[in-house]
């Protein structure tokens, strides 16, 4: 069902009764495939994380990001926009959704409640997909490797280069991510507003900038992801629902709201779901991750990093 | 008196009679009978949703699964297992039933955005087997459903179609009204409103949710039995996600625990696209936009809201 | 008759020692009144009694049966109901309705039969409907019966969560601050209440700040400060302890003092 790591699966399909060596090297090309996706996974993730504490909303569109940073970029290119230069293009217009998510659907409804709120999330999330249809197309892209496709051959399993490109950039987006929140004042009036709404506002925080940079920035991760991911998945004006299932899977196995459950749950599922296309079956893979998830949700309600907590009566 | 009335298990009905007889009179032309047919099938799957999401307040972002194993039931019990589509049909049914009871056990525990990802895996992973097993099911291309035959009477037409779908929904109807008005109706509808207080005086709160799930998977899945009978084909498209989120809009967008509010949001959704088929391009934009703008301006729904409006002018 | 027995009752949230050991009796026909400044673990004592929470440690006994493990949902058949600090309303149904619900052990029905709406589902509403009117005439809210009960006013809630408990027909009762947020009236009101209610047999066991009220209508009172007991005994023996001058009024009541005069 899904196009994730479409070109990334070739090749471990014969591995039936190998060799000890062989073994092993399937199972590291299925550790690098799955944090490959896993590093997407954790940032859409993130991206839900930041929302959610900030303003408890869910927000459903948030796969949509990753489509728009990587069709943007596809069509700017096609436009005669250099990659750096259509990336970043990309990514402002994904911001700039995002903030008119916030200002126009999620401002208004203001105390809805869940099921309403998800409902509208999911309605914005529809109707990006019908306006990028008509702004794109409804065709398959693709963007070049950011340096080239040359595999790197690491203890018998491959790796694309621009694998190191998703999980580098996962990563370097985790870190600013944490410098901006734990080391700038603004970054700190989101901590605070997720911290506690009322608190925040009677000490002067504006909540509603806060809650606004939260979806631009959260728009902004999404958008990075779909921009290191495309050359190795392809996209399509459609992919961010698969996107914001496994992202939201993915926040929901760390422990809604800690940001780095989100990036742990992430890679989990990126891995959980490489290992059950490798070792069960690829038609089922998204089927795998679903079933891990709800086995952890079961297990434990508050996911793996989620504080345990007593609800109040 | 206005209030009584606008409540009325009787009036609810009759009103939906009525409609259900008026709606052939004035149609032009078979295509809208068609339509109308689908509205009702649409509309008892949103029935079930009633008195999941709108009495019992949980939410579902999977019962399109639902509804896609009660449409490949009548579709692979008559083809591939020789049985009478009516049989498979009720098999069907059961088989939703049971599939609930499973899944409803543990994920019904979760509460929420929590729930909400657990059913919406549960109907990925339908869709998904729907897709994958094409032994059975013919895989993304779907399959042929047998004619329906009862007792030697091969069931055919639009008109004939039209009635059986309109029945079907009086009598999910006539079920949701009398589970609404029940001790068994009181209880689920507490437990929205407060899980504790409802335990606190003696409502099996797990017991509740679950019987209520298994009842709304049984609507669905009937309601896809319909479908895949009436259209004579059928995609693993029948189960997914976008059908899903669909059915919870209908409920939402006609009110939240509305009996009539469910038809009348049924009516919105499957209409509308046939409306907006004229301007294909822009269905999936329109759709989108039109489902935010309800819940952000008409947050109780369609029928609640006229209804209030109908007894402040009353008043 | 002994017919609530907690021994020993404990639970801690993540280090706070909130309920520390507290053990006492309550009997049928008793008012014990349970005070303590807030913060004192009151609340969350009948987090516990009621199965809510799941306590860490001791031993509560019901009508002579260990019920410490016993879900909430079935504490209510033998005997227990409460009401809540924190309104637990069923905001959306009207006043009845949600005395209706407080029938809902007495109610022979089942999911089947309330699907097909079978004559004996009738005839029942009509029972529960008969019993939660004359239960809303007790607490004098039956003018209220057709409202939805988000609509009501605060003080009206209180006394409607009393007779949803009181129609699970309870031996023992619960009450979580039951006057707070009333004016004298409704107090006064629920005082006659609860007077009437522990008269018919039932023992009440009420939380309750408003000192005049607790003063008046407690057979013995049990004093809680940071989740332990610190006295147990008569209303008067309790209001001249020491100890329980120097936590609670010290505390609390100087607080109280200060707000009245200020
Ligand atoms: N579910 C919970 N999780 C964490 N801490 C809790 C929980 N419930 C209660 N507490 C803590 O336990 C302590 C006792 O709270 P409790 O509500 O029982 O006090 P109380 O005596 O009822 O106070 P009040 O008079 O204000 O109602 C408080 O410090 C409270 O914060
Ligand atoms: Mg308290």
């Amino acid at each position: 069902m899904s196009i994730v790591d479409a070109r990334h699966k070739a090749g471990h399909d014969e591995a039936e009764g190998a060799a000890p060596g062989k073994v092993m090297a399937e199972f590291l090309q299925l550790v690098f495939s799955g944090l490959t996706v896993g590093a997407v996974y954790a940032l859409v993730a993130l991206g839900f994380t930041l929302v959610y504490n900030a303003s408890d909303v869910i927000n459903f569109a948030q796969g949509d990001f990753v489509m728009i940073g990587g069709m943007g970029t596809v069509f700017l290119m096609a436009a005669g926009l250099a990659l750096p230069v259509a990336a970043f293009i990309a990514i402002l217009a994904a911001v700039l959704v995002g903030l008119l998510l916030h200002r126009l659907a999620i401002e208004p409804a203001r105390g809805a409640s869940p099921v309403s709120l998800i409902m509208i999330t999911i309605g914005a999330s529809i109707f990006i997909k019908g306006v990028a249809q008509l702004v794109f197309d409804k065709q398959f892209h693709s963007l070049p490797a950011f340096s080239g496709t040359t595999p790197i051959a690491i203890g018998g399993a491959t790796l694309l280069p621009q694998s190191f490109w998703v999980i580098g950039g996962m990563l370097v987006l985790v870190l600013g991510l944490w410098v901006f929140l734990e080391r700038t004042l603004i970054g700190k009036a989101v901590l605070a507003t997720a911290a506690n709404r009322l608190a925040a506002k009677l000490v002067g925080i504006n909540v509603t900038v806060v809650l606004a940079l939260a979806f631009g920035l959260s728009a902004a991760i999404g958008a990075v992801g779909g921009i290191l991911v495309t050359p190795i998945t392809l996209t399509r004006y459609d992919v961010g629902t698969l996107f914001a299932l496994k992202g939201f899977a993915a926040a929901m196995v760390g422990g809604m709201g800690n940001p780095i459950g989100a990036v742990v749950g992430g890679l989990l599922i990126g891995l959980l779901e490489a290992f059950g296309a490798g070792y069960l079956s690829s038609t089922y893979k998204d089927a795998v991750a679903f079933v891990a998830i709800l086995v952890v949700l079961l297990l434990m309600p508050q996911g793996l990093f989620g504080r345990r907590a007593v609800e109040r009566v | 008196m206005l209030k009584r009335v606008l409540s009325s298990r009787l009036a609810v009905l009759v009103l939906l009679a009525a409609i259900i007889a008026v709606v052939p009179v004035l149609a032009p032309s078979s295509f809208y009978l068609r339509v109308a047919a689908l509205v009702w099938i649409f509309a008892l799957a949103a029935l079930g949703l009633t008195i999941l999401t709108g009495y019992a307040g949980q939410v579902s972002l999977g019962h399109a699964g639902f509804l896609g194993i009660g449409a490949y039931a009548v579709a692979v019990g008559p083809a591939k297992l020789g049985l009478d589509p009516l049989l498979s049909l009720l098999l069907g049914a059961v088989l939703c039933g049971l599939v609930a009871y499973a899944v409803g056990r543990p994920i019904l525990r979760l509460k929420g955005y929590y729930l909400a990802i657990a059913t919406l895996g549960f109907g990925l992973i339908v869709a998904l087997v729907l897709t994958s097993e094409s032994a059975v099911t013919g895989g993304p291309d779907g399959m042929q459903v047998p004619r329906m035959v009862l007792f030697g009477w091969r069931v055919s037409g639009v008109s004939t179609w039209y009635w059986i779908t309109g029945g079907a929904l009086l009598v999910g109807a006539l079920l949701a009204l009398n589970i609404q008005a029940s001790p068994s109706g009181r209880a689920l509808r507490a437990l929205h409103d407060s899980e504790v207080a409802a335990a606190g005086v003696g409502v099996d709160v797990a017991k509740k949710k679950l019987a209520a799930f298994v009842l709304s998977a049984v609507f669905a899945g009937v309601a896809g039995s319909l479908l895949a009978l009436m259209n004579g084909f059928i995609t693993p498209d029948a189960a997914g996600f976008m059908h899903s989120i669909e059915l919870v809009a209908m409920v939402i967008i006609g009110g939240l625990g509305s009996v009539v509010g469910a038809v009348v949001g049924a009516a919105f959704l499957v209409v509308l696209p046939q409306a907006l088929t004229v301007l294909q391009e822009y269905e999936q934009a329109v759709l989108g936009l039109l489902i935010m703008v309800f819940m952000i301006l008409l947050p109780a729904g369609i029928v609640p809201s006229l209804r209030r409006l109908l007894l402040e002018r009353a008043a | 008759m002994t017919i609530l027995q907690v021994e020993d009752l404990g639970i801690t949230f993540g280090g706070l020692r909130a309920v520390d050991g507290v053990s006492f009796q309550v009997s049928l026909g008793e008012v014990f009144s349970i005070i303590g400044p807030n913060g004192a673990g009151k609340t969350t004592l009948f987090n516990l009694v009621t199965g809510i929470y799941r306590a860490g440690r001791g031993r509560i006994v019901l009508a002579g049966e260990d019920v410490t493990r016993v879900a909430p949902h079935l504490l209510v058949r033998r005997g227990m109901a409460r009401t809540f600090q924190n309104l637990q309303i069923f905001f959306r149904m009207t006043a009845l309705e949600n005395v209706m619900v407080g029938n809902h052990l007495a109610e022979r029905t089942s999911f089947l039969a309330d699907l097909l709406s079978l004559p004996s589902v009738a005839r029942q509403n009509v029972r529960t409907r008969a019993r939660a009117m004359e239960l809303l005439e007790r607490v004098g809210l039956a003018h209220h019966a057709d409202t939805t009960a988000g609509d009501l006013p605060y003080g009206v809630l209180k006394r409607l969560e009393i007779a949803r408990a009181l129609a699970a027909d309870p031996k023992v009762l619960l009450l979580d601050e039951p006057a707070a947020g009333c004016n004298a009236v409704e107090t006064e009101a629920i005082d006659r209440l609860i007077g009437q209610i522990a008269r018919d047999g039932v023992a009440v066991v009420l939380i309750e700040h408003d000192m005049k009220l607790v003063m008046k209508i407690s057979d013995r009172v049990l004093v809680l400060a940071h989740g332990r007991r610190l006295a147990e005994g008569p209303p008067r023996q309790v209001r001249s302890d020491p100890a329980v001058i120097a936590a609670y009024l010290g505390e609390h009541g100087a607080r109280e003092a200060d707000r009245a005069h200020g």
